[in-house]
């Protein structure tokens, strides 16, 4: 069972965005600014006048975790959780699905690692984006 | 020095015993606590007019007003984020005493935490709450990221990486916390130290924490009766005067997910160390110990520079060599902190706070000021206790 996001009218373009497989980021429309996560105002200049943009699909790992315990609904464990610096200047969280060996089952991930998003259609309603090197 | 400093002072503390299986409800280990911090300093139900808790807490001021027969309350009110609310359930009630707005305030908080909802856990409930907070967990929860400890691992990482710190630093608050325990019969861990081979050797929970990075899931419950500073020399007990009492929340703040900021870390210690300074005219060098708040270990660390112990990136040499334990130059959580006595959401904290102005701890430190805070990663909280 995967955890299924809360999405109000703030963050709808989102995941409207995922199930088309873009990963779109807030602009805002008078002052140009990016964001994420998104929401109904721009912290920069007040306004409520928001687009999006859609991500080239590429970052940096900034952090990263390996999770090993407790359990995760819909998860099986480990899995590599990380901090992506998108190229467009915001960060989000996401699973990077290929950084553990098969062999031994250590983590090869390092902060600074190219990942490139893909997407994770897990249902008619819902696409999650997830991270794979670059 | 600030209109609230000196003005309020804790004259009783209460407890239940912490366990894994408390075996009653969670009002019932709230009222029990409730029922010891009045004894405690002489005071009676009938005396209370003020009740401030957690908004995480199950029990509400007035189903703990009804147990304790207490007639009328004038004054209630939550903090929320988590354990950030700690310290600032104390402030609410300072603040409420020192305007007179009450007279006889008790801050609470109970819960079983380890026999019925463990915090350690994945929670759907906080990724599927009807608010704000759960629309911000929509960024990290269906990616994976949901335990309290792998939210504070990714900072830990970034923390290594930047400043070149290693597990072993965040060891030496998980060994002080345990030793400290070891002389505390209260704690769970009494008469359990660790080595920091032990705490290498366990098992890795979220990579780069280890389970002896993480603090205890636990069952109990803490009270606190705060009043005047000039009524708290009547009562039964030595005074802890509140000398400054503070909240905090960084810019681009989340709970336990702050990770948008150019640097994350935890800023919002940075706010409430500013304002308790600024109320209570202290310093660092004016705090012998301090109890910080300990559910993971790193959080130690990042607190200590935070509020001014040392510089940023600093607080691995800061530790090293026994430092904070007692004896060292600035001992840390003598009652065992969270991964040693219990996790009581950091209100057992500034219990042994109340203790070590009076004089009471069983690692006592000469300390005529106590530093304590409360949850990281979190809105947050701290307060500076006098004698």
């Amino acid at each position: 069972m995967t955890v299924r996001p809360m999405v109000g009218r703030d963050s709808q373009f989102f995941w409207d965005g995922t199930a088309e497989r873009e990963l779109r980021i807030q602009t805002c429309n008078a002052c140009g600014f990016l964001r994420f996560p998104p929401g109904p105002a721009c912290p920069e200049c007040g306004a409520f006048d928001r687009g999006h943009v859609v991500a080239a699909g590429t970052g940096t790992v900034f952090s990263y975790v390996v999770h090993r315990h407790p359990p995760v609904p819909g998860k099986e464990l480990p899995i590599v959780l990380a901090l992506i610096d998108l190229d467009e200047g915001v960060r989000m969280v996401g699973e990077v699905t290929d950084a553990l060996s098969d062999e031994t089952g250590d983590a090869e991930i390092e902060i600074g690692m190219r990942l490139r998003v893909d997407f994770d259609r897990v249902d008619d309603e819902l696409t999650l984006p997830v991270w794979r090197k670059a | 020095m600030s209109a609230l400093s000196g003005a309020a002072a804790i004259a009783g503390i209460g407890a239940t015993e912490f366990s894994k299986a408390s075996g009653r409800s969670e009002l019932q280990l709230s009222v029990e606590a409730v029922q010891h911090a009045l004894a405690d300093c002489g005071l009676t139900p009938a005396d209370v007019d003020g009740l401030t808790t957690f908004t995480m807490d199950t029990s509400s001021e007035i189903a703990v007003a009804r147990e304790l027969g207490i007639p009328e309350l004038r004054f209630f009110s939550r903090i929320n984020y988590g354990g950030g609310a700690a310290c600032a359930t104390v402030q609410q009630a300072a603040m409420a005493v020192a305007t007179g707005v009450a007279d006889v305030v008790v801050c609470y908080r109970g819960f079983n935490e380890r026999s019925e909802s463990r915090f350690g856990q994945f929670s759907l409930a906080a990724a599927t709450q009807v608010n704000t907070n759960g629309l911000d967990n929509a960024w990290t929860y269906p990616m994976g990221l949901g335990t309290p400890a792998a939210t504070v691992a990714m900072q830990a990482r970034r923390y290594m990486h930047e400043y070149g710190a290693t597990s072993r630093d965040f060891g030496a608050v998980a060994v002080a916390d345990r030793r400290h325990a070891a002389t505390n019969p209260d704690a769970f861990f009494f008469g359990r130290p660790i080595t920091i081979e032990d705490h290498q050797a366990s098992r890795m929970i979220a990579d780069p924490l280890h389970l002896l990075d993480c603090c205890q899931e636990s069952d109990g419950a803490v009270a606190l009766v705060v009043v005047s500073a000039e009524r708290a020399r009547d009562l039964a007990q030595k005074p802890a005067v509140i000398a400054a009492a503070a909240q905090g929340s960084g810019r681009d703040q989340f709970v336990m997910t702050s990770y948008y900021r150019d640097d994350i870390g935890i800023p919002e210690m940075g706010v409430v160390g500013r304002e308790l300074w600024r109320q209570s005219g202290l310093t660092p060098d004016d705090m012998p110990m301090a109890i910080l708040y300990d559910h993971f270990t790193p959080y130690v660390l990042m607190q200590l520079e935070e509020l001014g112990f040392c510089g940023r990136g600093e607080a691995p040499g800061f530790v090293a060599d026994g430092a904070i334990e007692v004896g060292g130059r600035l001992p840390l959580n003598t009652h065992g902190g969270q991964l040693g006595e219990a996790y009581i959401h950091g209100m057992n904290g500034i219990a042994e706070g109340v203790r070590q102005i009076r004089g009471t701890s069983v690692n006592p430190v000469e300390a005529p000021h106590v530093l304590v805070t409360a949850g990281t990663g979190v809105p947050t909280s701290g307060l500076i206790l006098s004698a």
